[in-house]
């Protein structure tokens, strides 16, 4: 009695969670222009997966967590965050949109950066010696627990306005 | 779906976070009795990027796209070069937003013909303006309206099938070709000319642009700056592809790049990477392969600096032109004011095709509407037009016709959030509700005009995606409104 209670609670739970996933999805989907293909096919085990820390334009750390081999922006698109025009050209090197920033220690271990990425890079807004497009950046294991900063793409003239809306 | 991946989305109060932006955004307008509706003119760039921030940051909102053309996309569709075509995908996100519940799209209705801003600004409670740029600056010079004299505007609107210029039919049977300007869309131009066919071949770039490339007897391009290396306004990915274009050789004027090695030093990367890299092109000397590669390259571009049109000369006999005068500049001032200065002196050049890429210029639509025509832009401050309450604009008509897509993406974010302060401050009257499309439906019935749905233009998009395939194009664009009406129509 107390399972079917259980299975009962956990159906209706589960019920609720996918309407409220598909909508994300679907949000996501609509923000982005890009289908979460992926879902089906993320592998079970945790112990694949690494952790990645994103800091938002308001400041708030958001983690998530990653294949190996998926992108950055992979993984933006696949947990629906919400970065307002992040990967406008989903990941062809055509914009700069994905533009992203790390620490000292972290942008080491990036890898090499190719002319091609450079060269759309040389476009982002506040362009630093730690950026990279988040398109190019591939995850693995040793990047785990990585924290990447998503720039302002503008200077906001109401940065400098009391914040009254 | 993963018992894992359920519980994280319950758990990680992401969703809770942009649910609470949601809220923190619309204030207490969200218990607001009636639906607020806005209306965008022009589904470019600009439009679509309004829209998705609006539709996004309000879940009350209503938002109607109006479009002149049946289709859909502007300068994505008819700017962004047939060779580009991942600078496109960002139609997809656009399609998304057309296709939410709360947005409309009415192609083939021409505001300030079919309806006024004003009968617009009646019916909704604001109003963007988001039209662009349609216009171009001109060179002002004799000989400019000669044939054989094409605005980039109308050159880039031939090979990429915008309705009104496909009757261009450029001469294409000389041998030099003149740009003036040297910013992305005279590259782009510089590069359609030279591409070897077979590259353009699997592009949407239309039929009779390819026909006519095709028999293309131009082989040597040049691009003509008022200005110095320094102050060269295309960017590194477009100059990188005009040095790897396949079947071309560079040709540059050694003296124009003096003194601009030693004033690299303290410039920003991007600045200085584009230099280093047209210094490279001009003056290095090329290792074997690349020599090699030159030596067998049929086709030749190279920029030239320091040189302003004065006059168009014209071919006595065939009232076509022969050529092009030149003032030569020396460069006054220094960093961002450097400003080029008539020495005096002048040159003739030879050439039988000159392109002006001087600027896209956006043009007054409507009288009632606010127009700087000095800088033709509507005059705005963070994107509320002045001395118009309701009226926003966003895009080029906001800031002048220079940028990305990126660019215009943040420039329209800009406006969306103008608009969402106002609708939250109040300064916005939403008290009263609006009839937004259904009047203005009336009103276009009545005055005889159809406007195209999204739906009708997927019809459209279908056509030319399945006329592509026959010859292996993502899409074969049809050319004219008449048939593009014909088809959403059935």
């Amino acid at each position: 009695m107390a399972l079917v209670t259980a299975l009962g609670r956990l159906a209706h739970v589960r019920l609720r969670e996918y309407s409220r996933r598909t909508a994300a999805v679907s949000w996501g989907a609509f923000l982005t222009g890009r289908r979460n293909l992926s879902t089906g096919t993320q592998p079970l085990r945790s112990e694949n997966k690494v952790t990645v820390h994103f800091i938002n334009r308001d400041g708030e750390k958001i983690t998530v967590k990653g294949s190996p081999g998926d992108s950055l922006l992979d993984i933006v698109i696949n947990e629906d965050l919400d970065f307002d025009g992040f990967g406008a050209c989903e990941g062809t090197l055509a914009c700069s949109t994905c533009h992203l920033i790390f620490d000292e220690e972290v942008y080491k271990k990036l890898g090499p950066v190719t002319d091609e990425e450079m060269d759309m890079l040389d476009l982002a807004y506040g362009l630093t010696d730690t950026s990279r497009l988040g398109c190019q950046i591939c995850l693995t294991k040793s990047l785990e627990g990585m924290v990447a900063r998503v720039p302002e793409s503008v200077a906001d003239i109401r940065q400098s306005k009391d914040g009254s809306s | 779906m993963s018992g894992h991946k359920l519980l994280k989305l319950w758990s990680s109060g992401r969703s809770r976070w942009r649910l609470h932006e949601g809220i923190s955004r619309c204030g207490k307008a969200c218990y607001s009795s009636c639906i607020p509706k806005v209306c965008i003119v022009g589904s470019g760039p600009a439009g679509f990027y309004t829209a998705q921030h609006i539709i996004k940051a309000r879940q009350d909102v209503d938002v109607d796209i109006y479009e002149r053309l049946p289709v859909p996309f502007g300068l994505v569709r008819f700017g962004v070069a047939p060779d580009h075509p991942e600078v496109k995908n960002v139609i997809n996100t656009f399609t998304q937003t057309a296709k939410h519940s709360r947005c409309s799209f009415y192609g083939n209705v021409n505001v300030g013909k079919d309806v006024s801003v004003d009968e617009l600004q009646q019916a909704y409670h604001a109003v963007v303006l988001s039209y662009g740029a349609e216009g171009n600056r001109s060179m002002g010079v004799p000989g400019e309206d000669l044939a054989g004299v094409y605005s980039a505007k109308d050159f880039v609107g031939w090979y990429n099938g915008l309705p009104n210029c496909r009757e261009l039919s450029p001469d294409l049977s000389c041998e030099t070709a003149v740009i003036l300007g040297q910013g992305n869309v005279a590259l782009d131009v510089a590069r359609i000319l030279l591409s070897p066919i077979d590259s353009l071949k699997k592009t949407d770039i239309t039929q009779p642009a390819l026909e006519a490339l095709a028999e293309s007897q131009v082989c040597r391009v040049l691009i003509v700056g008022r200005r110095g290396p320094m102050q060269i306004a295309c960017t590194i990915k477009e100059l990188r592809e005009m040095v790897n274009l396949p079947g071309t050789r560079p040709e540059m004027v050694a003296t124009d790049f003096e003194g601009v090695a030693e004033a690299l030093k303290d410039v920003p990367r991007p600045r200085k990477r584009l230099t280093e890299l047209m210094l490279k092109t001009a003056l290095e000397k090329p290792g074997e392969k690349e020599q090699e590669r030159r030596n067998k390259a049929s086709r030749v571009w190279g920029f030239r600096f320091f040189r302003s049109p004065i006059e168009v000369l014209a071919d006595p006999s065939q009232n076509k032109i022969a050529g092009i005068r030149l003032a030569v500049n020396k460069l006054e001032g220094s960093g961002e004011g450097v400003q080029a200065v008539l020495t005096g002196e002048e040159e003739d050049v030879p050439c039988g095709l000159v392109v002006s890429s001087i600027g896209y210029k956006s043009l007054s639509i409507d009288p009632s509407v606010p127009f700087d025509s000095h800088k033709a832009i509507v005059p705005n401050i963070m994107g509320r037009v002045q001395q118009a309450a309701g009226l926003y604009c966003s895009g080029w008509l906001k800031t002048g016709p220079t940028g990305v897509i990126a660019t215009t993406m943040n420039n329209s974010f800009d406006t969306a959030r103008s608009l969402m302060e106002d609708m939250d401050s109040g300064m916005l009257d939403l008290s009263a509700a609006k009839p937004g499309s259904q009047s203005i439906s009336v009103l276009l019935e009545k005055r005889g005009v159809k406007p195209v749905t999204f739906s009708d233009w997927e019809k459209i998009d279908n056509v030319e995606m399945t006329r592509g395939e026959a010859s292996g194009k993502p899409r074969e664009k049809l050319l004219n409104v008449e048939e593009m009406l014909q088809v959403a129509r059935t």
